[in-house]
């Protein structure tokens, strides 16, 4: 698994749709004939990822957002699974 | 942080109480120009009642939507013979549905791909027939091989996620290595090389489409080398053919479990080839809610839980996990629709699958011809050992 510098902008795949569904009460990411059920924290990061934030930008709205320190190497190491299996792309 | 599972797949265990049908297929039409000789249509489509009007398929959108469902596939027969297919993609896209096209790629002009785009399709999943345009062209009575191509290039030019799919029978299984060049050169990122599912047209063509085990092992052995040369830049799903297995698939995660389907004239299918099961009562969308119908019919009731089972299935630990295999399959091998299907090595009647394979191994069946998928046509549906 490739390291994640924190001036990275990760946004949804191409192809790819993120999307709250209240049936799930979760985020389900959608694909050519498949869904991924997102659980909350998952759900949470995806749903910052818009191609202009960067990494450590997300991390920062998530910690300020749940009261919490020390999330940086969480998400990096979960935005760096969702680029290996395709769901996240990062942009320059 | 755990990673998220996958909602389809062959890991999800069944729930004790129903969820939503996440997977919701149109049929929105019979009506084909290709005539292939593996299609799961039914064989005696050309009986089938008229198709539903463009309100009743919107309904049933906006219904199975408000029951959860997500995922749309828009199929038939070719959808796109559908002159209201822009306005149905329209809807869906509205109410919020991932929304896949399936088709032959025959109707699809560059200006209704365009029209279909800015309506709010996803995605294009185009079939192939095989790498040759003498095989493509054979297979579905057609000559469509260039139109495919230059179809390809359009839903790549229109900024779609580019899927192909190639379904595999003996008579193009020895092609998978020229196919998956192919899909490279075409450009897919997804490729699904679906082995012929015995139902319908392929089930009345079967001996003259099971593949030989060695035509299946050299198949699977391409692919896994086409898999390590091209990484990650392209998927490829080898759906392995079950008659070669010991163990049954997972058929729609058991009926009523995810799937919805809507054939053209209405009828609610808990999987694909419901229609022929005996003493099913489908229920049809006209005139009920499909809530009730998820819901409540006996039809989608019937084969939720366990207790439809018989032995070996009732007191076999996979249960959980097969959910019995293939209720058609059962169906059509073994003439009841409760039995184990017989592509599993513990149910009684595996014989019949073995035998099949080893008519196979010899050659198949010399005597017949393959029957072409045609309106003109009507079969009835003959079960083995009924």
């Amino acid at each position: 698994m490739t390291a994640i510098p924190g001036t990275a902008r990760p946004a949804i795949a191409h192809g790819k749709r993120l999307q709250w569904e209240p049936a799930q009460e979760a985020h389900v990411l959608l694909y050519p004939e498949g869904m991924v059920k997102l659980n909350g924290s998952a759900g949470a990061i995806m749903s910052r990822c818009d191609g202009a934030r960067t990494v450590a930008e997300i991390v920062a709205d998530l910690e300020r957002t749940y009261n919490v320190s020390g999330l940086g190497a969480d998400v990096e190491a979960f935005v760096a699974l969702a680029v290996e299996k395709q769901w996240l792309e990062l942009r320059p | 942080m755990s990673a998220p599972a996958p909602v389809f797949g062959p890991s999800r265990e069944p729930s004790p109480v129903v969820g939503p049908p996440f997977w919701l297929l149109l049929e929105l039409t019979y009506r084909c120009p290709l005539h292939c000789v593996f299609c799961y249509n039914p064989t005696d489509f050309a009986n089938v009642g008229p198709e539903l009007p463009t309100a009743e398929w919107l309904r049933v959108l906006r219904e199975a939507r408000a029951l959860g469902a997500v995922q749309l596939g828009l199929s038939g027969g070719e959808p796109l013979a559908r002159e209201d297919l822009e306005e149905i993609v329209a809807e869906a896209h509205a109410l919020g549905f991932y929304i896949n096209l399936i088709t032959s790629g025959v109707g699809l002009s560059e200006a209704r791909i365009a029209a279909l785009r800015s309506a709010g399709l996803d995605h294009i999943q185009l079939s192939f027939q095989d790498s040759t345009r003498e095989l493509n062209d054979f297979l579905s009575s057609t000559r469509t091989f260039e139109l495919k191509a230059q179809v390809a290039a359009l839903i790549r030019k229109h900024g779609f996620p580019m899927v192909l799919n190639v379904v595999l029978h003996r008579l193009n299984i020895d092609h998978v290595g020229e196919i998956l060049e192919m899909a490279e050169r075409l450009g897919a990122q997804y490729v699904e090389l679906a082995n012929t599912q015995y139902y319908g047209w392929a089930w009345h063509n079967r001996e003259l489409l099971l593949p030989s085990r060695a035509q299946l092992e050299r198949a699977e052995a391409t692919t896994q080398r086409f898999r390590q040369r091209v990484g990650a830049a392209m998927q490829v799903y080898f759906v392995v053919p079950d008659y070669h297995e010991t163990r049954p698939k997972a058929c729609m995660n058991g009926l009523g479990s995810v799937f919805l389907g809507i054939a053209p004239d209405g009828l609610a299918l808990p999987c694909h080839a419901a229609r022929m099961l005996p003493g099913l009562d489908l229920p049809n969308v006209s005139g009920q809610s499909l809530r009730a119908i998820w819901y409540d019919s006996p039809a989608f009731n019937r084969f939720r839980g366990d207790a439809w089972m018989k032995e070996p299935c009732r007191s076999c630990p996979e249960k959980v996990r097969d959910f019995g295999g293939c209720r058609c399959q059962a169906y059509l091998l073994t003439g009841d629709p409760d039995a184990a299907d017989p592509v599993c090595d513990l149910s009684p009647d595996h014989h019949l699958v073995t035998q099949a394979v080893a008519r196979a191994e010899q050659g198949g069946a010399v005597a017949r011809q393959l029957t072409f998928r045609d309106h003109r046509i009507s079969i009835p549906v003959v079960v083995e050992a009924g």
